[in-house]
């Protein structure tokens, strides 16, 4: 059972967190309908988030007679009230929207969000595909309702990928610099821990390694367009998926779950 | 193409009656289309203390979901039927769904309807990119002359269009 619950908090984490980062551009935008755009990618990443935080609760609560403290595993408990060492979302989805680099231009860089997103949606539009298939029956349902969402996350990102990649001499830099920062993180993704060969042998998730083949065909192509060079493979692995998250998480997580701890219990 | 669904002819004259009670529940964003034309009601079944009203939401974050909800359970309750909603989420609602009333109404408000889905699967992304397969007219001068200007319009499920004949941006509801 730990397996399954780690599994979904894996993909439930990762969209509350990417959503909290992009809904960081809401009023910051570089141009109004980017703006807009960030707020409703946030918004359907924050949708996807809570169907798989409350279905993980649920199965993490299975068979307890828990009574009241049930709400304590529902998804806005899941999501406010645990620290950054319980939380499974993947590390490349916590960095900041700057970057990695001390200070990042204007705090902020369009270039490391889209780049990020190309990297993060390419890899949920291969991860939804096969989990339609899931054993899980509720993450089956969940993977084909978001497929929907994620291809039109990746179409909105590859596009500025390739604006920026085959714009500017700045917005090319911009675009390579953030591509070669970001690259390395893309490697969680990728690499088949214990929970993935659980859930896979029991036909609920998939080996991130399968996923590999597709989703790199898929950013090859978007890149040669967007004349970007694909930076070398390092050996580098972050371990947000394993709880062992960067400095940057507890500060996302101070500011998410501020409100919502000093008012417990309360009803919006 | 997937049929949208309709009234089992079959069902109930309780399930019948609260059909038509939320042919009359419109979106509250898109005032003009009802919950049953845009294939948010999925079903409408009795049971022992009223009916059942399985609705499947559209996007995953939707937040006019909850208002939606609240919506038809008052409108049945106006209309005397107890009423439990249970959200499905599988199968996953699809512009497919919209019948041809739906479309016609959106039209007329100004809302070009969505193209019918694009069912290839995921591929690699090709830029410049088109949301369907079908041109999309101006819902104001019928013109198929139309470029994109944002992906997302006023609503998430809706995107930003201009027309280049009659230059009148106008929203269009997305194929999902």
């Amino acid at each position: 059972m730990r397996p399954h619950v780690d599994y979904l908090l894996r993909l439930g984490d990762s969209s509350l967190v990417l959503g909290q980062r992009l809904a960081e551009w809401c009023g910051h935008g570089p141009v109004l309908e980017e703006d807009i755009a960030m707020a409703n990618v946030s918004l359907d990443l924050i949708g996807q988030a809570r169907l798989l935080l409350a279905h993980a609760g649920r199965i993490e609560g299975a068979g307890r007679d828990e009574g009241a403290l049930a709400c304590l595993r529902d998804e806005d408990a899941m999501a406010y009230l645990r620290d950054a060492r319980a939380y499974r979302n993947f590390t490349l989805c916590e960095l900041p929207n700057g970057g990695i680099e001390k200070g990042g231009v204007h705090g902020a860089d369009y270039a490391i969000t889209m780049v990020r997103n190309l990297l993060y949606c390419a890899y949920q539009v291969q991860l939804w595909d096969r989990l339609r298939e899931s054993a899980d029956r509720e993450l089956a349902a969940i993977a084909a309702k978001s497929a929907k969402e994620s291809a039109y996350h990746l179409r909105h990102a590859a596009d500025w990928t390739v604006r920026f990649g085959d714009g500017t001499e700045e917005s090319h830099a911009r675009a390579q610099r953030a591509l070669d920062q970001l690259w390395p993180y893309a490697n969680e993704l990728f690499a088949t821990d214990a929970v993935e060969e659980e859930v896979a042998a029991q036909g609920i998730g998939v080996r991130g390694a399968e996923l590999h083949p597709a989703w790199e065909t898929m950013i090859d192509a978007t890149l040669a367009e967007a004349c970007l060079v694909k930076p070398a493979a390092s050996a580098f692995r972050s371990s947000g998926k394993a709880g062992l998250h960067s400095e940057h998480l507890d500060f996302l997580l101070a500011e998410m779950q501020v409100l919502a701890r000093q008012h417990p219990g309360a009803q919006w | 193409m997937v049929r949208p669904l309709e009234a089992d002819p079959a069902c109930s004259a309780l399930a019948a009656r609260a059909w038509q009670v939320l042919a009359a529940v419109s979106d509250p964003e898109i005032p003009v289309i009802s919950v049953i034309d845009l294939g948010i009601v999925r079903a409408v079944i009795e049971t022992d203390d009223g009916v059942e009203v399985r609705v499947t939401p559209t996007y995953a974050g939707c937040p006019a979901t909850h208002v939606i909800e609240a919506d038809i359970t008052a409108a049945l309750r106006a209309a005397g039927i107890a009423a439990r909603v249970v959200k499905t989420l599988s199968p996953p609602w699809t512009t497919d769904w919209i019948t041809a009333q739906g479309r016609a109404r959106l039209k007329e408000y100004g809302i070009a309807p969505p193209g019918s889905v694009d069912r290839r699967g995921p591929q690699v992304v090709h830029l410049a990119p088109k949301m369907g397969s079908d041109p999309i007219y101006c819902p104001r001068c019928a013109s198929a002359r139309t470029e994109l200007l944002a992906q997302f319009g006023s609503t998430a499920c809706k995107a930003l269009y201009r027309c280049v004949d009659c230059r009148e941006p106008f929203d269009y509801f997305k194929p999902l």
